[in-house]
C-alpha cells in the first residue's frame, strides 16, 4: 500500500538559491511513533512527518536532477510548448530508491517518482509492493491533476485546489490502496469524478 | 507551473500572524454556518487549508472553527466538495490531541472513508485504527443489497488490516472472505447500463448493452476481471476491481501465521492433506470449503484467468500497461497462496513454466520475469524445477541489454538484495556475474550505490576479488563503454539513451577497431573471467567521455564502493590475497580512467585501504619488497596529494623489520633506505623544478620518519640519517623554503626534524620507540597512530634536553 503522496517543486538544475517546497502531500495512516505521554507529543509527531515528506521531496528532486544531467538533456523546461499539447508522460523523468529503515520512516519503504516539467510527483510505498503498477497509478495520477487543475496553463497553480486533489486521490488512491484499473474504468472514474467536482 | 506568485502565496501562508488567523477563523465559522453554503466558504476553505499544510510547525486554530470542519464533515447532506475540504484540513492538522471525530454515527459509506482517512492519520495510541476498523466492518455487515455501495470502505478495511493486523476477529474475517469470493468471480458478464440523461427523447430501454470484451476487442470469454472491458460498468463489477486490488493484502492477513517460514510440522500435516485435497481439487464448486480455502480457490482460478488475457494484444496502451502488471501481481498472489497451501504448487508450476518461456522471448515483459524467478526461488526445492537454468538466464542476458532501464535495474538489484538467503547453490552464478551486474550500477549510480553498498559482501569471493577491484576502478571507464555501445546499437528512431549533449565522440569507431576489440570485450563481458587486462590504451581512448555528467556520477560513487568491498574483504582474505590485492592498488594507482577528481578521491580510499592490508598481513612489506623499492624509486606517487606515497613509505616504516617477518634482512633495510634517503633528497630541492611539483609536507615528514625508523635498525645508518635530519632542519629554518611551502609546513619539518635528532642521540630508546614490539602495540596506547609517536618523540625531546645538561660533553 501507499504510505504517502506528495507533490514538490523541481528547480531546474543549475539553479542554486531556492528550496525544495512540498506544494501537497496526503499521508495515509500514521507511523506508529513512540509511546511516550509527553505533553507536545501530537505536535512533535506531526513535525516528524513533515519532516519526513521533505526528506523524501529533497531526495527525489536530487535523484531526478541527476538522471537528467547524465542523460544531457537540455535542462526542463518551466514553462510548456502550449497548453494543448499532451505531455508526453512516457517519456518523463523518472525512477525509483530505497529508503532504509529510520531514514527516514521508521521501516524500509520504497519510492517511485516522476518529474514533469517543473513539478515532482511521488509514492511512498511499503517495501514490497508491485512497482509496475505504482509506476502506472503515479503516471495516471500526474496525467489527471495536469488535466483537471489545467496545470500546464500560465499562472495556474495547485496550492489552492486541494478540492480537486484530494477528490481526484479519494478515486483513484483511495486511503492509499493502488488499483487496477483498465482505460475504461480511468474513464468511468473521471466521468464521476467531474460530476462531483464541477469546474 | 511554480511561479513566482505561487512561492509568495506559500510564504504569506506560513507567516500569516495569529491574530489575522484569529479572524480569518471566525471569518470561516461563519461561512460554515450558513445555511447555504456557497463558493465563499470553499475558497475560504481551501485557503485555510494552504495556512494549515503550509507548515511544518502546528497552528493554533479556533476551537469553534475546528468543531464546525467536524460537524461539516459528518453532516448527512453535505456537498462533497466541502467534504474533502474539512476532511483535508482535519487530516493535515493530524495527529492532534483535541480532535473530538468519531465515526459512531456515520452510515453513509463515502463519509464514513472520510473520516475514516481523519482517524487514522492520529496514530494509534488509543487503538483508534481499531475502534475504526470495528466500525466500519459493522457498516459492511448491515449493507443492504440494494443500497448504496460499499465501495469506498474495502480500502479502509485493507489500510487497517496494514496498521494493526489484529484489529478483525476471525468471524468477521471469514464473512469478508466469503464476499471476496463473490466479487472475484460472480460479477456480472454484462456491461453497465449508461446514466440515462432523462428527457423528452431519451428511451430508456433503447439500446441493451453488451457483454463485457477482453481487452483485444473480443467478447469476454470467461469470468469478469480486471482485464475485462467495457462502456460502463455494474456496481458488482467496481467490487471486483477492489477486491482483486486488495487481495494480496487480505490473504497475507487471513491467511496461516508464520508466512514463509510455517513450522515443519505444519508443512508435512499440510501436505499429507493435501494429498486429499488435491483429489476434491477438481470440483471447484464445493461450497463445503471453509471461506479461507475457498478465498484461495478463486484466487487461484483468477490469477490463472489473468495470466491467460495478458497474452492478448490490448488494443490501448494503458491497457498494454495494465496487463504487465496485473502479471505481476497474479505472480505474486500465486506465490502466497503456494506458501500457504502447498497443494497448489503442481497446478501453478505447469502454469509458470509455461509463462516463464513466454516471457523470456518478449523483451518488453521483462520486468515480469522477476516475480516468475522469485516464485522459482521460493518453491524450487519442492517442485524440483532447474534453477541453475532461470538464473543463467536472468543474470547473463538481462543485464546486458536492458541496463539503462532505471526501474529495471532497481527492481533487478532489490531481487538480488532480498533474495540473498535464498540463492543456495544457485549463489554461484550470482557471484560469477557481478560484471553483468555492474552494469547497472555503472548506468545509474545515484540510486543504486547503497543498494550495492549492501550487496557486495554476498558478491565479493576469494576467486574473483582481484578481478572485481579492477572492475570496481574501471567502473568509470564501463560507463563510458555502454554509452558507446547504445550509440551503435540503438535504431535512430528511438529517443536517444546516450548522453544527448556529446554529438558523435570521435572514439565511436574505436568500438569497431579491431585492435581494441579485445579489451572492450573483457570490459563489457557478463562473466568474471578469471583474468585481468590492463584497460590503460581504453582509458586514453575513452577519455573524450570522461566528462560526461554520467560518468562523473559513477566516479563518485567509487569511493564508497572501494570502501564496502575492503570491508567485505578483510573479513576472509587470507595471507597470499592481501599481498594480491596491495600490489594491485600499487599498480592501479597511476593507472586511472582521468574523470576530474577521480584520482584524488581514489587515492584517498586506496592509501587508507593499503595500510589495513599492511595491519591485516604485516609481511606483505616483506614479500612485496622489489615492488614497493621500485614505486618509491619512480616517485610516481608524489603527484596529487602524495598520498599513495605517504601510506607506502609509512608502511614500510613500520613493517619492515625482523619483528614482523623473519625474512627481513639487514640488505633490505639498507637498500630500502637508500632509495628512500634518494627519494628525499630529490623532493626537498629548493630550487624549484618544472617536472617535480610542490611535495606535501606530509610525505616529507613521513620520509623522514621512515628514514629515522630503519636507521634504528640498522644502527649503522645512524650517523647518516643524524648528518640528512641536521641538513633538513637547516633547509627547513631557510626563508627560501617558507616562501615555497609556507611557514606552517616549514615549521612542521623543523619540529619532525628537531625530534628526531633528539631521538637518535639514544639509540635503545630510539629503538623502543620507532620499532615497538608487537606485545606494546596494543589499542589502548595505540589506537591513533599519528599521535602516539609525537607524543613519545615529544617526551623524549624533554627527557634529552634535560639530559643534555647533566652529562659531560
Amino acid at each position: 500500500m501507499v504510505h504517502a503522496f506528495l507533490i514538490h517543486t523541481l528547480r531546474a538544475p543549475k539553479a542554486e538559491e531556492g528550496l525544495c517546497r512540498v506544494l501537497y502531500s496526503c499521508v495515509f495512516g500514521a507511523e506508529s511513533s513512540p509511546d511516550d505521554g509527553r505533553p507536545h507529543g501530537a505536535e512533535r509527531d506531526r513535525l516528524l512527518r513533515k519532516e519526513q515528506i521533505l526528506a523524501v521531496a529533497r531526495q527525489v528532486e536530487s535523484m531526478c536532477r541527476l538522471q537528467q544531467q547524465a542523460s544531457g538533456r537540455p535542462p526542463m523546461d518551466l514553462q510548456p510548448q502550449s497548453s494543448d499539447e499532451p505531455v508526453p508522460l512516457h517519456e518523463a523523468p523518472r525512477g525509483a530508491f530505497r529508503l532504509a529503515a529510520g531514514d527516514p520512516f521508521q521501516e524500509p519503504r520504497t519510492v517511485v517518482w516522476l518529474g514533469v516539467l517543473s513539478l515532482g510527483f511521488a509514492l511512498v510505498l511499503d517495501a514490497h509492493e508491485n512497482l509496475l503498477l505504482a509506476e502506472g497509478t503515479l503516471r495516471l495520477l500526474a496525467r489527471l491533476l495536469l488535466e483537471h487543475l489545467r496545470l500546464l496553463a500560465p499562472g495556474t497553480n495547485l496550492l489552492l485546489r486541494a478540492d480537486r486533489i484530494e477528490g481526484i486521490l479519494a478515486r483513484f488512491l483511495p486511503h492509499g490502496q493502488l488499483l487496477f484499473l483498465n482505460d475504461q474504468f480511468v474513464q468511468g472514474l473521471e466521468k464521476e469524478f467531474s460530476a462531483a467536482c464541477p469546474r | 507551473m511554480f511561479s513566482a506568485g505561487a512561492e509568495s502565496l506559500l510564504r504569506q501562508a506560513r507567516e500569516i500572524p495569529d491574530e489575522e488567523l484569529k479572524k480569518f477563523c471566525s471569518r470561516v465559522s461563519k461561512l460554515l454556518q450558513k445555511e447555504d453554503v456557497g463558493p465563499e466558504a470553499i475558497d475560504a476553505l481551501q485557503r485555510l487549508f494552504l495556512i494549515v499544510s503550509a507548515t511544518k510547525y502546528s497552528r493554533r486554530l479556533e476551537q469553534t472553527c475546528v468543531d464546525l470542519l467536524q460537524t461539516t464533515l459528518c453532516s448527512p447532506a453535505c456537498p462533497e466538495q466541502l467534504q474533502l475540504l474539512c476532511a483535508a484540513i482535519l487530516r493535515e492538522r493530524s495527529p492532534c490531541d483535541s480532535l473530538r471525530l468519531s465515526c459512531e454515527h456515520v452510515q453513509n459509506a463515502r463519509q464514513l472513508s472520510l473520516v475514516a482517512s481523519v482517524l487514522l492519520a492520529q496514530g494509534d495510541k488509543q487503538q483508534e485504527v481499531r475502534s475504526v476498523g470495528q466500525h466500519v466492518f459493522r457498516v459492511l455487515e448491515s449493507r443492504q443489497p440494494e443500497g448504496p455501495s460499499p465501495r469506498p470502505l474495502l480500502p479502509v478495511v485493507t489500510k487497517v488490516i496494514g496498521l494493526a493486523p489484529g484489529a478483525l476477529q476471525e468471524d468477521q474475517t471469514n464473512l469478508l472472505s466469503k464476499r471476496l469470493v463473490d466479487w472475484l468471480r460472480y460479477a456480472s458478464l454484462q456491461q453497465g447500463l449508461a446514466h440515462s440523461t432523462g428527457g423528452f427523447f431519451s428511451t430508456p430501454r433503447g439500446r441493451q448493452p453488451g457483454p463485457v470484451t477482453e481487452v483485444d476487442g473480443a467478447v469476454a470469454t470467461d469470468f469478469f476481471t480486471v482485464l475485462s472491458t467495457g462502456q460502463h460498468f455494474t456496481e458488482d463489477q467496481w467490487l471486483n476491481v477492489q477486491a482483486f486490488s486488495m487481495l494480496r493484502a487480505w490473504l497475507l492477513h487471513s491467511g496461516p501465521p508464520g508466512g514463509p517460514g510455517a513450522p515443519d510440522t505444519d508443512d508435512r500435516s499440510e501436505l499429507e492433506g493435501s494429498t486429499l485435497s488435491v483429489l476434491s481439487a477438481a470440483s471447484t464448486a464445493s461450497r463445503l470449503l471453509p471461506p479461507q480455502e475457498r478465498l484461495r480457490e478463486k484466487a487461484f482460478e483468477y490469477c490463472q484467468r489473468l495470466i491467460e488475457q495478458s497474452n492478448r494484444r490490448a488494443l490501448r496502451k494503458g491497457d498494454a500497461d495494465l496487463q504487465k502488471a496485473c502479471l505481476v501481481e497474479a505472480v505474486l498472489v500465486l506465490d502466497v497462496l503456494c506458501r500457504q497451501d502447498p497443494s497448489f504448487l503442481y497446478r501453478t508450476l505447469s502454469c509458470l513454466k509455461a509463462l516463464h518461456a513466454r516471457l523470456c522471448g518478449d523483451p518488453a515483459c521483462v520486468r515480469a520475469l522477476l516475480p516468475v524467478a522469485q516464485f522459482f526461488l521460493n518453491h524450487g526445492e519442492a517442485a524440483a524445477v532447474d534453477t541453475e537454468a532461470i538464473y543463467q538466464h536472468l543474470f547473463t542476458r538481462i543485464p546486458s541489454e536492458l541496463f539503462h532501464s532505471p526501474m529495471l535495474a532497481f527492481e533487478f538489484v532489490q531481487f538480488c538484495r532480498d533474495n540473498l538467503p535464498l540463492f543456495g547453490r544457485s549463489l554461484g552464478i550470482l557471484k560469477l556475474s557481478f560484471p553483468n551486474l555492474f552494469k547497472f550500477l555503472a548506468w545509474n549510480s545515484p540510486p543504486l550505490t547503497s543498494e550495492f553498498v549492501a550487496l557486495l559482501p554476498s558478491l565479493v569471493d576469494a576467486g574473483t576479488a582481484v578481478e572485481m577491484l579492477h572492475t570496481l576502478l574501471d567502473l568509470p571507464c564501463l560507463t563510458a563503454a555502454l554509452d558507446l555501445q547504445l550509440r551503435l546499437s540503438q535504431a535512430a528512431s528511438e529517443r536517444p539513451l546516450w548522453d544527448a549533449s556529446l554529438r558523435t565522440p570521435a572514439c565511436l569507431e574505436a568500438l569497431r577497431d579491431s585492435r581494441f576489440q579485445g579489451l572492450f570485450q573483457h570490459l563489457l563481458r557478463a562473466q568474471a573471467a578469471g583474468t585481468t587486462e590492463r584497460l590503460a590504451p581504453l582509458h586514453q581512448l575513452l577519455q573524450p567521455l570522461a566528462g560526461c555528467a554520467r560518468v562523473v556520477q559513477c566516479a563518485e560513487a567509487v569511493p564508497t564502493l572501494l570502501q564496502a568491498f575492503f570491508s567485505a574483504v578483510t573479513q576472509f582474505a587470507d595471507g597470499a590475497l592481501t599481498t594480491q590485492l596491495a600490489l594491485l592498488l600499487l599498480e592501479r594507482s597511476d593507472s586511472l580512467f582521468q574523470v576530474p577528481q577521480y584520482e584524488a578521491r581514489v587515492h584517498r580510499v586506496l592509501s587508507s585501504q593499503f595500510l589495513v592490508l599492511c595491519k591485516l598481513h604485516p609481511s606483505l612489506v616483506v614479500e612485496l619488497a622489489k615492488e614497493l623499492l621500485e614505486f618509491v624509486g619512480s616517485g610516481r606517487g608524489i603527484h596529487g596529494t602524495g598520498s599513495m606515497l605517504t601510506s607506502v613509505v609509512w608502511a614500510i616504516g613500520e613493517y619492515l623489520s625482523v619483528s614482523w617477518d623473519r625474512r627481513c634482512t639487514v640488505e633490505q633495510i639498507n637498500k630500502f633506505f637508500e632509495g628512500l634517503e634518494a627519494l628525499l633528497f630529490e623532493v626537498t630541492q629548493s630550487r624549484p623544478s618544472a617536472t617535480l611539483p610542490k611535495c606535501p609536507p606530509q610525505v616529507i615528514t613521513v620520509l623522514m620518519t621512515t628514514l629515522t625508523k630503519l636507521a634504528s635498525r640498522s644502527q649503522d645508518l645512524i650517523p647518516r640519517v643524524s648528518l640528512f635530519l641536521s641538513k633538513m632542519r637547516t633547509l627547513a629554518q631557510s626563508p627560501a623554503t617558507s616562501s615555497m611551502h609556507g611557514e606552517e609546513d616549514a615549521g612542521a619539518v623543523r619540529t619532525r626534524a628537531t625530534e628526531l635528532l633528539n631521538l637518535l642521540k639514544m639509540p635503545s630508546v630510539a629503538q623502543f620507540v620507532l620499532t615497538p614490539s608487537v606485545e606494546v602495540s596494543q589499542p589502548r596506547y595505540h589506537r591513533d597512530t599519528n599521535t602516539a609517536l609525537p607524543l613519545a618523540l615529544c617526551t623524549i625531546s624533554r627527557l634529552a634536553e634535560k639530559e643534555a645538561g647533566l652529562l659531560p660533553g
